[in-house]
């Protein structure tokens, strides 16, 4: 092969470029996989919107009226925050766990076994409806979170124990919660033959911006509430423990290399059993923030699917707790503006699109792509 | 409560879980794990549906519905085998954007009315046998009759011919089937394939003859994934994918019955008397499916069988791999 500029010989037509695809040798430049990612929800929304054009909808103005209805104004903007609270518990829980390459597809489970157990406090109840807010919130997140660590130790327990497959069982466990809260607001705490329980006492809410609208008229009516904090001391705690603790370096190693963590002496099972129940408190926590935070009461339809977008968002922010923060506000908007959108799959849509596009374009991570110059074959 | 009727009706509704079982057990065995399988279901009794609605003819809806699922299986196939990308996480991004475009397609759909569905009959003679004719052989949907039929030929076909030992080859080691010729990447694209069309035939199975009609995602409840594990229950053999969807749908009709009479075995019936005891009833199938993978798991651990070693791994030609 040799770098001639003249036209290929007649007869034989061949383009004057190929592409050639080659193993990366060495790491991309910080930069690159942002903007990978970019591209491949650029990609994934040009495909959303002709999935939209064919349902007959206008792809434009349901991208436009996403935008205006989830950032137009700062009252929007807090719902979003709401909404981008319990994604961001959520797709923390995901991350964790998937670092270990545990496959957790159960957070919704775990989240609706948080609610539960935050419930429990007010409603058996563990605590009197006059006692300090003080009291009720530490006690409240403490019960969410062991009601969704359980929730994360039995398919913990199964996988360390008996090798059982953790996606299929944290599956399961997802349809088991939700028919066990069902029980508990349609049999035990329904309020009037009514599919939920009763209001929780003012004591028992997270306090939100608009709680404190006398002192800072500019609070008044946003709905943001302490769940937005919560989320990112977790972000926080999380970062800390995976990347400057002892625990997090076993978690990474046996993520990459499983077989060099048990040369190394890790104790794999234990360590499954513990993130398994780290990432289950976390998703727990989300759904105590949401009941006492959103919904004030345990009712049944308290998720529209947050365990499962908390997969997308932790594997769009590659697993780092901060990007989870950032991605999670995104899908808020998501989810916040998509109530509206006609017809009601597009954001579920919207997300499988994106999480198709994402995983593909990883390929461009590990392979680089060049347009190289043909030459012709003397 | 009835047996005989719970468990004619079982092999009626396990015959969803069959299809699905079976095909995902073939894309297993060449090496892909598809979690799509809930997904590639919906896609598969929504578009049934939508083109019996539509064409007034079921037939014409099942065949759309194979190939509708047995296209978007190829998305997964394209990540995973071309582009080698991780094949948890395709599967599941395959399940959520197939569910998100059967709901957005299937937006109206649970209005159309009434539908004509895939006939039933009664095989003439093999149902007048006691108690096992009329449990497989009266008045049962074709579908469950192909269910039959696909149950020895898919062992046939994996155990016994040519093509099948090829399959198994590049699902254990695909390194060596590719020094022998056979094309690891065409062969792992045709068993996602099948797979899709199988799962698109369980999705039609559900919505043209099994519990009619279009309820959305409430369609297929979870189906999808109880036959995810039931393949790894069933040791990636054909013999007991069978016998555990069957099991799995007389299990899901004894739920619906077990809440009827008044009388249980002599005593008082506790889910008669106490509604709300069903949620627990619903929870059954679920629970059940954890218990036989424990089980199968436990099993597999004994006997040191496994699933089809290159399971879960791309393979790179010229790389060294297992």
């Amino acid at each position: 092969m040799t770098e001639l500029a003249s036209a290929p010989p007649a007869g034989k037509r061949r383009l004057p470029y190929k592409v050639m695809i080659e193993p990366r040798l060495k790491e991309p430049p910080r930069w690159y996989p942002p903007l990978v990612s970019f591209g491949a929800i650029l990609v994934a929304l040009i495909l959303g919107g002709v999935v939209i054009s064919l349902a007959g909808g206008d792809p434009i103005r349901s991208y436009l009226h996403i935008a205006r209805a989830s950032f137009g104004n700062s009252g929007v903007i807090s719902d979003t925050l709401v909404k981008a609270t319990p994604l961001i518990l959520v797709g923390l829980a995901c991350a964790v766990a998937f670092r270990m390459r545990l496959w957790n597809i159960g957070a919704e489970g775990q989240f609706f076994m948080g609610a539960l157990g935050a419930s429990t406090v007010v409603l058996v109840p563990l605590l009197p409806a006059e006692a300090s807010p003080w009291l009720f919130i530490p006690t409240m997140m403490a019960a969410g979170m062991l009601f969704g660590a359980f929730w994360g130790f039995i398919p913990g327990f199964l996988k360390a124990r008996f090798n059982v497959n953790e996606i299929i069982t944290t599956l399961m466990l997802n349809y088991i919660a939700v028919a066990f809260v069902n029980f508990f607001i349609f049999a035990v705490w329904s309020e009037g033959g009514f599919q939920m329980s009763p209001m929780f006492p003012r004591t028992a809410w997270l306090p939100r911006l608009t709680d404190y609208a006398r002192q800072v008229p500019f609070f008044g009516g946003l709905t943001t509430h302490l769940g937005m904090l919560l989320g990112l001391i977790a972000a926080v705690v999380v970062w800390f423990i995976l990347y400057r603790s002892r625990w997090g370096y076993e978690i990474r190693l046996i993520g990459d290399n499983p077989k060099a963590a048990r040369y190394a002496g890790l104790n794999i099972s234990r360590n499954i059993v513990l993130v398994m129940m780290f990432s289950g408190a976390l998703a727990g926590l989300a759904g105590m923030s949401e009941i006492t935070g959103v919904v004030h009461r345990l009712q049944g339809a308290i998720s529209p699917g947050y365990g499962f977008t908390g997969i997308i968002i932790a594997w769009l922010a590659k697993l780092n707790p901060f990007a989870v923060v950032l991605v999670s506000v995104l899908f808020g908007a998501l989810i916040l503006a998509g109530r509206e959108i006609q017809p009601s799959g597009v954001p579920k849509m919207i997300q499988g699109i994106i999480l198709v596009c994402l995983i593909a374009s990883d390929f461009f991570l590990r392979y680089q792509v060049r347009l190289v110059r043909q030459g012709v074959e003397v | 409560m009835d047996p005989v009727i719970i468990l004619q009706a079982g092999v009626a509704s396990g015959t969803v879980l069959l299809f699905a079982t079976i095909g995902e057990l073939f894309a297993e065995r060449s090496g892909v794990l598809n979690l799509g399988v809930e997904g590639m279901m919906l896609i598969g009794a929504m578009s049934a549906f939508s083109v019996a609605v539509a064409t007034g003819n079921p037939w014409l809806g099942v065949l759309v519905a194979m190939l509708a699922a047995g296209l978007i299986s190829q998305i997964h196939a394209f990540i995973v085998i071309t582009l080698q990308g991780d094949q948890v996480v395709s599967g599941l991004s395959l399940t959520f954007l197939a569910a998100g475009i059967s709901v957005v397609l299937g937006e109206g759909l649970s209005k159309a009315g009434t539908v004509s569905l895939i006939p039933t009959f009664t095989i003439p003679i093999l149902s007048q046998i006691p108690i096992i004719g009329p449990i497989f052989f009266q008045s049962h949907s074709v579908m469950v009759y192909v269910g039959y039929l696909l149950i020895p030929l898919s062992w046939y076909y994996l155990n016994m011919t040519r093509p099948g030992m090829h399959l198994k080859a590049v699902g254990e080691h695909p390194a060596a089937a590719d020094t022998l010729g056979i094309n690891v990447y065409r062969m792992r694209y045709f068993y996602v394939f099948v797979g899709g069309l199988l799962a698109g035939l369980a999705g039609a199975t559900i919505s043209l003859a099994i519990s009619p009609g279009w309820f959305s995602e409430l369609t297929t409840a979870g189906q999808g994934w109880i036959a995810v594990g039931l393949v790894i229950f069933a040791q990636w053999d054909p013999l007991r994918a069978a016998v555990g969807a069957y099991a799995f749908g007389a299990l899901r009709r004894l739920i619906l019955d077990i809440q009827g009479p008044n009388i249980l075995l002599g005593l008082a019936n506790p889910f008669f008397y106490n509604p709300y005891l069903g949620f627990f009833l619903q929870m059954l199938p679920y629970a059940f499916t954890i218990i036989v993978l424990v089980l199968g798991s436990r099993e597999a651990m004994r006997k040191r069988l496994g699933a089809p070693a290159a399971l879960g791994l791309p393979y790179i030609r010229g790389e060294r791999g297992l």
